[in-house]
């Protein structure tokens, strides 16, 4: 059979959306002309920047053990940013993410009782539950037609009420084998920032290169126009939203091996659901959805991680590092409006 | 499709109420503890609900014999002091230099006022050692997961001694456990952890006595029969969970009524409208019993709109507490949980390095402030949220960086 | 009330009375909620419509029933503002350490409080306008700016104290009233500003803030000037704010999370209230009732015994249902 190879090399069932370079248009320039350029370009500044002001403090922002601090640190919250990203394409967004973290790490946690065996019927439990979730989240937005900011508020809400009723602090226990997934490390690299590594580029294949993909960033552009194209934005919405809920799960699964037990308030704690937002504007993709991706959310999260571990070499007062991270998220969102000519 | 959106919606509400229904199960005042009460059985008067989930009888126990015991250490330091202290030998730490030490400091957090005063305390305490040539703080802002980071990278580095103030028990034990195998001698104080690895645990007495303390006062103070309002902060924090079932247990063996055991989450607002509605809803209130002090000034302004005379109230040590108590003639007391705590790991980390020995378990004396030692204890102009057992007063430069 | 009765009576313009019923309808179901929720809560507690207790609950509901005001109008222009929890908490810590328990001092620091707000306000509308910055990631980072910036000010614990004075403004009121024994000032300044906001946006300001948070570009192109009504919207909304601070300050006194929480609060009564996030659509009086309804809510789970754990499940159910239920209203059957 000769079937010439469309250009790029792949069977793609859809169109890849519009904004994406093609790839044979270059690995090199399709890199530099990648949304998430700016993004890593930023990081590496604020890398070489961090380095410098470390160094005349006297210490060495790229030891190993610090790599490492920085690299665990960047785990959870990247995995819940990554699902949070695509949600946010399709000018959407989760609120409900810290409190189904907590939730996660405390059904994780008390399904593992202690014991190995018990690790994969919890992983597949808690996976279920938080599918669930992300499934309720997006009935109500879809069928219900609330706001996503309510739904998903009053979505925490009643997980809140949920945790605080069976649970009074950490519970269950986790099994040594899994507690170790959390620690282990390879010199400096950790075994978590695996999973982290894989369920961004799972999500960045998925908006890349499906149809699912492809009708996120369609959606999220212009829902009625997509609506009017035929495509079920209904169905889209829903599955965005189960995706997120299940990043979130596997955070709570992670944070559980990395406490050792379930913590009602391992997700409020993190702030996860304000900060994987800002991970997300960080890295460039619209509040109002359309443009952006998960990669850019992945610089986002190491930009936010280097930060606060250059803040803590410091000493930096805790609210002052309050005021730079508030003063940072407005000034790079203002700067992602400016380049792009449309408010963010 | 369009019936389905209605239907749904009458779907939550009617869920909505069936939860509130199932909710009233519980009594109605809201009960100790978080068990969910399913009868709301009384035999007595009151309504305490069930015991708490943290309560453990034989540390109730020993903490109030712990009030008693005489402290070995000097009378005026009690921040030096120690209970029936069981010394270990911690020769094996002692630091090759005679100084220029590191001492690293993984923080919980600095996000209420106890631990700003605390941790300025201690901050002043390093200055007061010159052998301490480094000291390095890291805040892990109340997140488990941050303080595990930190601990980690604290104990990657050259730290001679590794102090922690964990933010929660169970789950910083790990992390507790890893750094020890560094061989780091490493201090746990305020909240402890489930690993006896660490050199010492420095806490004072603890919650059942803090809040046996004032429970006792209530009982002393107030009428057979006297409605007596508790107000709680929160449920499922551990420390303040033993200070409730202290007092539970105290008011149960006791003839005082105990009208409601409110939350209040620690807000102001919140807490001087329950105490009104308490108010309202009884005609009077005989007592107010509090697990923190934070709030107590708002609770007794609650008295004060309604035109009453404020009952016989415990709160803590707070300077706004002592100051009004000691304006208005309150009949009152403070149980304390000192801020002095702070300072006692510095100096448990000078005297490891030293080689010298500590506590195992160093157990400081928890003093509670009464009528006749308010006096001692009220320092004029600090600010309002001061703590007034942070054991300041004769460091140098005070009153200056707590005011 | 009287425009739809007219034009019922009149017969003529038939279709804009039954626009004017229809929104009457969709707006005025928090009235009915409220209404229901105020029964029930007397029937609990007979207590409840007395002069005193009354007064007691409205004062208790002022703070967030402006914060509601002032949240509206951002949100009907089709923005958020998550500022407006850190902006109380600010008014409240600076009012502790400025005044110190001068007396003297009160009035002064009262008028600084209130420039404070609008400042911020400012601050928040030019961002989101001339930078065009999304109003909530604006006043997300201005959470973030000012609990750190207020925190690092006073060293991580408030300080000082607030004066009697200013204390009565959230405590006390006017006595010797027949009737009731005391009216409270919280209860006149919730009056006063509630009045001021019907009028408002009764006027060209009010048409215009409407036009823009429904379409912004039709608005542009018909001449309002949008970004000046947004940055007005957010100074509005930081003002109010700072009056709820000094309220609660008076209220409560001193604390340093006074503020933690409210924006969603506020949120939630506005929305609750019938005001579409997005903009465009919903009444200032609507979104007031919604606050007071929230306030009622809170007391009827409490009368109801309901434990603290339920208690936010309930308010999540709630909440969203709310929001479905006008947003069915609004859009009909489709």
């Amino acid at each position: 059979m000769t079937v010439a190879d469309p250009p790029g090399g792949e069977t793609a069932a859809a169109p890849p959306p519009r904004e994406r370079p093609r790839r044979t248009a270059g690995w090199r320039r399709g890199l530099l002309a990648s949304p998430a350029a700016p993004v890593y370009g930023a990081l590496i500044i604020v890398i070489v920047l961090a380095y410098i002001v470390v160094a005349i403090d006297g210490d060495d922002l790229l030891s190993g053990s610090n790599v490492t601090n920085i690299l665990q640190r960047t785990v959870a919250l990247g995995i819940v940013s990554a699902g949070q990203t695509v949600v946010i394409l399709l000018g959407s967004l989760d609120l409900s993410v810290a409190q189904l973290i907590s939730l996660s790490s405390l059904l994780g946690a008390e399904t593992m009782d202690g014991s190995d065996a018990n690790v994969v019927p919890a992983i597949a439990l808690v996976l279920a539950v938080g599918a669930g979730i992300g499934l309720l989240n997006g009935l109500v937005i879809t069928k219900l037609r609330v706001n996503a900011f309510i739904a998903t508020l009053g979505m925490a809400l009643i997980l809140k009420g949920v945790i605080d009723n069976n649970w009074d602090g950490p519970g269950g226990a986790v099994p040594d084998s899994w507690q170790s997934f959390g620690y282990t490390r390879f010199s400096w690299l950790p075994l978590s920032f695996f999973l982290l590594a894989g369920v961004v580029a799972a999500i960045w294949l998925l908006l890349r290169y499906t149809r699912f993909g492809y009708r996120v960033y369609a959606v999220g552009g212009d829902e009625e126009i997509s609506k009017l194209s035929g495509l079920r934005t209904h169905r889209t919405i829903i599955a965005a939203h189960v995706i997120c809920s299940l990043a979130a799960a596997i955070t709570g699964l992670f944070l559980a091996s990395r406490l050792a037990a379930g913590s009602p308030t391992v997700g409020t704690d993190g702030g996860y659901d304000l900060e994987s937002i800002a991970a997300v504007v960080l890295g460039g993709t619209a509040l109002t959805g359309g443009r952006g991706g998960v990669l850019g959310t992945l610089g986002g999260v190491f930009i936010l991680a280097v930060l606060d571990n250059v803040f803590n070499q410091l000493e930096v007062d805790s609210f002052l590092k309050d005021v730079l991270r508030g003063v940072i998220i407005i000034a790079a969102v203002a700067l992602y409006a400016r380049r792009s000519g449309k408010p963010a | 499709m369009t019936w389905t959106r209605p239907v749904g919606l009458f779907a939550l509400l009617a869920c909505a109420f069936v939860i509130g229904a199932c909710g009233t199960d519980d009594s109605e005042d809201g009960g100790g503890g978080d068990q969910a009460a399913t009868e709301s059985e009384s035999n007595t008067q009151s309504n305490t609900g069930e015991q708490s989930e943290f309560f453990v009888q034989a540390d109730f126990e020993r903490q109030l014999a712990q009030r008693d015991a005489e402290p070995e250490g000097p009378a005026d330091k009690p921040w030096e002091q120690a209970i029936e202290p069981e010394m270990v030998d911690t020769s094996e730490y002692k630091a090759d230099s005679n100084g220029n030490w590191n001492v690293c400091f993984s923080n919980a957090a600095v996000d209420n006022p106890w631990r700003q005063v605390g941790f300025k305390t201690m901050q002043e305490e390093v200055k007061l050692h010159s052998e301490i040539g480094n000291f390095r703080a890291v805040d892990a802002e109340a997140s488990d997961d941050k303080q595990i980071s930190d601990i980690e990278s604290l104990a990657g580095r050259n730290c001679d001694a590794l102090i922690v103030s964990p933010n929660t028990t169970a789950t910083l034990t790990p992390a507790v456990e890893a750094a020890c195998e560094e061989g780091v001698p490493v201090i746990v104080f305020d909240r402890g952890v489930n690993t006896d690895c660490p050199v010492t645990f420095i806490h004072p007495i603890g919650g059942y006595a803090f809040g046996a303390d004032a429970a006792e006062f209530l009982v002393d103070n107030v009428d057979s029969g006297g409605k007596v309002l508790a107000l709680r902060i929160l449920p499922g924090v551990d420390v303040l969970e033993t200070r409730w079932s202290a007092a539970k247990e105290i008011f149960d063996d006791s003839d005082l009524n105990v009208v409601g055991v409110e939350f209040t989450e620690g807000d102001a607002a919140n807490t001087k409208s329950i105490v009104s509605d308490f108010i309202q809803r009884e005609g009077e209130l005989n007592g107010i019993w509090m697990d923190a002090g934070a709030t107590a000034v708002a609770a007794s302004e609650a008295f004060e709109d309604a035109g009453v005379e404020v009952p016989p109230i415990t709160g803590e040590d707070q300077q706004d507490f002592l100051q009004k108590w000691d304006e208005e003639g309150w009949t009152a007391m403070a149980p304390t949980y000192p801020t002095y705590q702070w300072r006692t790991p510095i100096i448990a980390a000078v005297k490891i390095l030293k080689g010298e020995e500590v506590p195992k378990e160093w157990v400081l004396p928890q003093p509670k402030i009464e009528q006749d030692t308010l006096a001692d204890y009220l320092q004029p102009d600090m600010p309002p949220l001061h703590y007034a057992l942070c054991g300041c007063e004769d460091m140098p430069g005070f009153p200056g960086p707590w005011q | 009330m009287s425009a739809a009765t007219s034009g019922f009576e009149t017969g003529a313009g038939g279709s804009r009375a039954r626009r004017l019923a229809g929104s009457l309808l969709s707006t005025g179901t928090i009235f009915l909620v409220l209404f229901v929720l105020l029964a029930w809560i007397a029937v609990l507690n007979p207590n409840f419509l007395e002069p005193g207790p009354f007064l007691a609950y409205l004062k208790r509901a002022a703070p967030l029933v402006i914060l509601a005001i002032g949240s509206y109008f951002v949100i009907v222009s089709g923005g958020f503002d998550l500022s407006v929890g850190s902006i109380v908490t600010v008014v409240v810590v600076v009012a502790a350490r400025l005044i110190d328990d001068e007396p003297s001092r009160t009035w002064p620091v009262v008028a600084l409080l209130l420039g404070i707000g609008a400042g911020v306000g400012l601050v928040n509308g030019l961002v989101s306008t001339v930078l065009r910055v999304p109003s909530f990631i604006t006043t997300l980072g201005m959470l973030l700016i000012l609990e750190g910036a207020v925190f690092l000010w006073t060293d991580g614990a408030p300080r000082g104290a607030l004066s009697e004075e200013f204390r009565s403004i959230g405590r006390q009121g006017i006595e010797g009233i027949p009737l009731i024994d005391e009216l409270p000032w919280s209860v006149l300044v919730l009056l006063a500003l509630g009045a001021a906001a019907v009028v408002l946006m009764r006027a060209d300001y009010g048409r215009r803030l409407m036009a823009t948070g429904d379409n912004d570009r039709a608005a542009r192109l018909s001449g309002v000037q949008v970004d000046r009504v947004r940055v007005i919207a957010f100074v509005l909304s930081g003002t109010c704010a700072a009056i709820a601070g000094i309220l609660l300050g008076g209220f409560a006194g001193v604390s340093a999370q006074v503020g933690s929480g409210l924006e969603f609060e506020a949120i939630t009564a506005v929305v609750l209230g019938g005001v579409v996030l997005g903009g465009g659509r919903g009444s200032v009086v609507a979104a007031m009732a919604g606050a007071l309804t929230l306030e009622a809510l809170f007391t009827w789970l409490n009368l109801q015994g309901i434990s603290g754990a339920l208690e936010d499940t309930v308010q999540g159910v709630i909440i969203i249902a709310a929001v479905a239920f006008a947003s069915y209203r609004l859009r009909g059957t489709r």
